[in-house]
């Protein structure tokens, strides 16, 4: 690695990248307004669109470079003592795959976002917030340490909160969507707060937050107690306990190391909603259609992964974390895959799928596949991308249907009026019951209220097979290659430690959810009758929508080419990409493991057409629900939230109530202020008022007072009026004169 | 001869005999007439002095003075005497009395 | 004791008599005459002092002129029939009286302890007809006390105007009003 000052490169543009997006955010902020629906998105689209630019300039760079990395400084942000955090750039194969993924997919979303927000009333302000986030996504990924990475950890955080709750007065009771928003925020802050702990006891540990000069440490940390004269982190995946003893003073590096990183996975599972933070992406789903597409899906809840493959030395020192992470992934996945099966809306399917395939992506990174996580984190990026933003279609559709029959007096004002509601249809129906006037209790995202609308929209209905396809992991689409690398990994992980059993079939059994579930939802909603009459009259939406869906399902078809296996000419072509930032070791191709996954996935969608395709559903009655009690615990979420309402919310409210009432009000206020404090200063000032001021001052100054006035009437008494009186008195004066004068002098 | 300070002896008697007067009598003509004894009894006491600083043969001037100032004293006298008596004569217009003691309405 | 001081002694005893009698009389009058007779003493007594023209000046003036006016008034406004025997401030005359005692003690005491005893020095026959001459005093007064001698004529014309305004009568409606515009 080398700074490079010298010559002109590629790499010196990288800040531009930020500066893109940023200029956007500013120019929407200051005319954004004025310049309203559709320019602001057309300028906050185009800002992004140069970013990716910049991207493609630094992957062409890295080409023309050989894969060095370099780092492009632009300033010192913190220099105390030996803390020396500058705002720099790592230029780096791993970091421009995550640049290239947020800016390409972010570009085509703000596209999509163009139509879908068309009439919102703060059209403006979406595209400021969705820029902004880019923004911060960028300096997640592209940063060169770990506080920079927390900068825009924190600041995609924040975007999810506030594009969440766009339609703040929307929702159940009005709050609905503040509350997803605010939830989602609390849950990563309970994240966050193990990474910050993980960032202390890095700089603490190694002295430095700069990626480069902590793995530096680290690694020499490891070389000391390695026996091993290679560092070859590959291999400390066979759980060497080489180093850890010896260490007389304090915890050992491996102790160290797996603090650290188990304190990253808590972080990385806020961010990436695994267990046990996973509860709030559901909910999130409040938020428009795009939001959930770019954030939920393909960038922001990509981080946790990124900042583990990223973090991978320190995890290559500490393989019970490794051990840990690849288990809670797994779990995830599984847990997450099952609770999909039982879910009507439209969206919270793709959510809890989404949650399911980070759990592939941490379990992958647990193992030390990181080619494989990065592998899947790109594919699933374009077909959950692709679904996410092919529901909204189908959820515009069906409102616009809705809208079609209960007519608002007139043609065209209805139209226009549709788009307004149907913007905002995503809250309104991101809780069972909507409270809006205009929709009795009619959900336009469930999935019971669909079916058939392959008639009515139908590029729709292709876009979203393929991206089904390619989730469920059917080859030769983009799931099968990644999802496939992730359980070769696996594979063999398992046969050299018992844990990767665990992860294997959990895994497997994920993967037969998964296709079970994207099957049950495509023939739920574009096979058999419409089961309502909104379907009947649903419509296909504006190419402004469609374009962007059309490219990511070519992303989806061709997107496995990115790291074919070896025996395929240009195959691992990612993996190569990889390896020049991170320490890879090549899994290659396992057969039977393909072999299974493959049948897994062609399992799940028969079965799903055996219960939803051949005999489409005509009832609001799903089939499943014969299963009565597993299939209400399945669509009650596993009741995770109930769990954690009853054993955290309500003893914390409790506490805060308590806290609040009786020991705030009651006590403090009531009782120390009202009673001790200010009654003690009444009777005080009373006491002063009275006693002092009353009875001691005014008496003494009225005596005084009183003392003047007698001497003043005693003395006017002189003042006789007679002239006689005065000329005596003047005669005193003489008398007195001269005998002093006489006798004195 | 008779010496010096047997006319200012008497100059005082008559003296304090007109400041009694001033301040016994109730009378305000006879107030009056107190004051011009007691201006009077000043005058003697001028002259006097100038006599006895009268020594030699030339004319003392400060002698002299004495006289002059008894001339003076003289003309203010009678001057302060025609606008008392007119004064008196516009208040008993008004008041209808002369007595002194009537005149205090300007008691604090 | 000599001739003059016991000329002196009545002359002196005639004056404090006629004083006190001014002052004790009951009759504005009386009173006035009495105070006549007390100014014409004195004027013998600047005649003992070899100053016949103040003596002259003080029969003229005081006597003729002053008194003269005091006994107009007298007449005019009645004074004679004045005496109230009540009286608000009764303290007023014992204290006078008192103070009056006095001041006539300490007097006497500076002058009997410091005044000189001594006799003024003879003059010889020029001496005392120049001493009190007019033509001595006219010089002193027309030259030395010239800025004095004029302030004492206007104050005299002050006297006369103030007197004159002070009596005259309040003169209403003389001149017919012109009528004023409205």
């Amino acid at each position: 690695m080398h700074d490079s000052s010298t010559a002109f490169s590629l790499s010196s543009l990288v800040p531009l990248i930020v500066v893109f997006p940023l200029l956007g955010v500013i120019l929407n902020m200051l005319v954004g307004k004025r310049l309203g629906d559709p320019w602001a998105g057309i300028i906050a689209s185009l800002m992004s669109g140069l970013a990716f630019v910049i991207a493609v300039l630094q992957f062409i760079g890295l080409f023309l470079d050989n894969f060095h990395a370099t780092t492009i400084t632009l300033a010192e942000w913190i220099v105390i003592g030996t803390l020396k955090i500058p705002w720099a750039f790592q230029v780096d194969t791993l970091s421009v795959t995550m640049m290239l993924l947020v800016t390409g997919v972010g570009t085509l979303i703000h596209v999509y976002a163009i139509g879908y927000m068309k009439g919102d009333e703060r059209f403006h302000r979406f595209f400021i917030y969705l820029n902004l986030f880019i923004v911060m996504m960028l300096f997640l990924v592209g940063g060169n340490n770990y506080l920079m990475l927390f900068l825009g950890w924190e600041g995609v955080g924040l975007c999810s909160y506030l594009l969440i709750g766009f339609w703040f007065d929307k929702g159940a009771n009005g709050v609905g969507n503040a509350r997803a928003g605010r939830k989602a925020f609390v849950v990563n802050r309970v994240g966050d707060f193990g990474f910050v702990l993980a960032l202390f006891l890095i700089f603490w540990t190694s002295g430095s937050l700069i990626f480069n000069d902590s793995f530096k440490y680290f690694e020499e940390k490891a070389k000391e107690h390695a026996t091993v004269t290679a560092p070859a982190p590959a291999k400390a995946v066979e759980a060497k306990p080489a180093e850890g003893h010896g260490e007389s003073e304090g915890p050992t590096t491996e102790q160290i190391a797996t603090a650290i990183t188990l304190l990253l996975l808590v972080g990385a599972a806020g961010k990436s909603a695994q267990i046990p933070l996973f509860i709030w992406l559901p909910d999130a789903m409040a938020g428009p259609t795009p939001v959930s597409a770019l954030i939920h899906a393909a960038t922001m809840v990509t981080a946790g992964i990124y900042m583990i493959v990223r973090s991978n030395v320190i995890f290559h020192l500490a393989p019970t974390s490794q051990m840990v992470v690849a288990l809670v992934g797994a779990s995830t996945a599984f847990l997450a895959g099952s609770i999909a099966m039982g879910q009507f809306d439209i969206k919270r399917v793709l959510a809890y799928s989404t949650i399911s395939q980070l759990g592939f992506m941490i379990a992958a990174a647990g193992m030390g596949a990181y080619v494989a996580a990065m592998f899947h984190l790109l594919t699933h990026a374009f077909f959950k991308a692709l679904l996410f933003l092919s529901s909204g279609s189908v959820i515009h559709g069906v409102e616009h249907g809705h809208h079609a029959l209960h007519a608002h007096g007139g043609g065209g004002h209805d139209h226009h009026d549709a788009h307004a509601h149907n913007a905002q249809s995503d809250s309104h129906a991101a809780q069972a019951s909507a409270a809006s006037p205009d929709h009795h209790e009619f959900d336009p995202q469930d999935m019971r209220n669909m079916g058939g609308l392959r008639k009515q929209m139908n590029v729709t209905f292709w876009v979203y097979l393929i991206g089904a396809i390619a989730l469920a992991g059917v080859f030769p689409f983009a799931g099968f290659w990644s999802k496939d690398e992730i359980l070769a990994d696996a594979w063999l992980i398992g046969s050299k430690q018992p844990y990767g059993v665990a992860v294997y079939v959990l895994l497997s059994v994920a993967a037969f959810f998964t296709a079970f579930y994207m099957g049950r939802q495509v023939f739920m909603v574009f096979f058999g009758g419409e089961r309502t009459d909104a379907a009947k009259h649903a419509h296909e939406s504006s190419w402004v929508m469609l374009t962007p869906l059309v490219i990511l399902a070519v992303l989806s078809v061709i997107g496995g080419a990115l790291n074919l296996p070896k025996f395929i000419p240009g195959g691992e072509a990612l993996g190569k990409w990889i390896e020049h930032s991170v320490e890879v070791h090549a899994v290659g191709f396992n057969l039977t493991v393909a072999l299974i996954s493959t049948g897994v996935g062609l399992f799940g969608i028969f079965l799903s057409y055996l219960v939803y395709g051949r005999s489409p559903m005509m009832t609001m009655t799903d089939p499943l629900e014969r299963l009565g009690f597993v299939f209400r615990f399945l669509n009650g979420k596993w009741y995770v939230d109930e769990l954690y309402q009853a054993i955290i919310i309500r003893p914390i409210e409790g506490f805060a109530t308590f806290a609040a009432f009786a020991l705030d009000w009651d006590l403090w206020h009531d009782f120390f202020h009202d009673t001790i404090i200010a009654g003690g200063f009444r009777w005080f000032s009373g006491f002063l008022a009275g006693f002092v001021d009353k009875g001691i001052v005014d008496r003494f100054f009225d005596g005084l007072g009183g003392f003047v006035r007698e001497t003043a009437l005693n003395f006017r008494e002189f003042q006789t009026g007679y002239v006689r009186n005065y000329a005596l008195m003047v005669l005193f004066g003489v008398v007195a004169v001269l005998g002093y004068f006489l006798f004195v002098r | 001869m008779v010496p010096t300070s047997y006319y200012i002896l008497l100059s005082a008697i008559l003296f304090t005999i007109g400041v009694v007067g001033v301040l016994v009598r109730r009378n305000a003509i006879i107030v009056f007439m107190s004051v011009e004894l007691m201006l009077n009894s000043a005058n003697l006491a001028f002259v006097a002095f100038a006599r006895a600083f009268q020594t030699g043969e030339a004319v003392n001037a400060a002698a002299m003075s004495g006289q002059v100032f008894v001339f003076f004293v003289m003309t203010v006298a009678a001057a302060e005497v025609a606008v008392g008596l007119a004064l008196i004569v516009a208040i008993f217009k008004n008041k209808h009395s002369i007595d002194v003691d009537q005149v205090h309405q300007l008691k604090g | 004791m000599t001739l003059d001081i016991i000329i002196f002694l009545v002359l002196a005893t005639i004056a404090v008599l006629a004083a006190l009698a001014m002052l004790l009389s009951d009759n504005a009058i009386y009173s006035a005459l009495f105070l006549i007779l007390n100014f014409a003493v004195v004027s013998v007594f600047y005649l003992m002092l070899n100053a016949p023209f103040i003596a002259m000046v003080q029969v003229t003036v005081y006597a003729g002129a002053i008194m003269v006016l005091f006994l107009f008034v007298i007449m005019l406004l009645g004074a004679d029939k004045l005496r109230q025997p009540q009286t608000d401030i009764p303290w007023q005359q014992p204290l006078a009286i008192l103070l009056g005692l006095v001041l006539l003690g300490v007097a006497a005491f500076a002058i009997v302890s410091r005044g000189s005893v001594s006799v003024p020095s003879p003059l010889s026959d020029q001496m005392i007809s120049a001493f009190g001459s007019p033509f001595e005093l006219g010089k002193l007064l027309f030259t030395t006390y010239l800025f004095p001698f004029e302030v004492t004529s206007f104050l005299l014309l002050v006297a006369m105007i103030g007197a004159i305004v002070l009596t005259k009568e309040e003169k209403t409606k003389l001149l017919p009003r012109r009528p004023t515009k409205n």
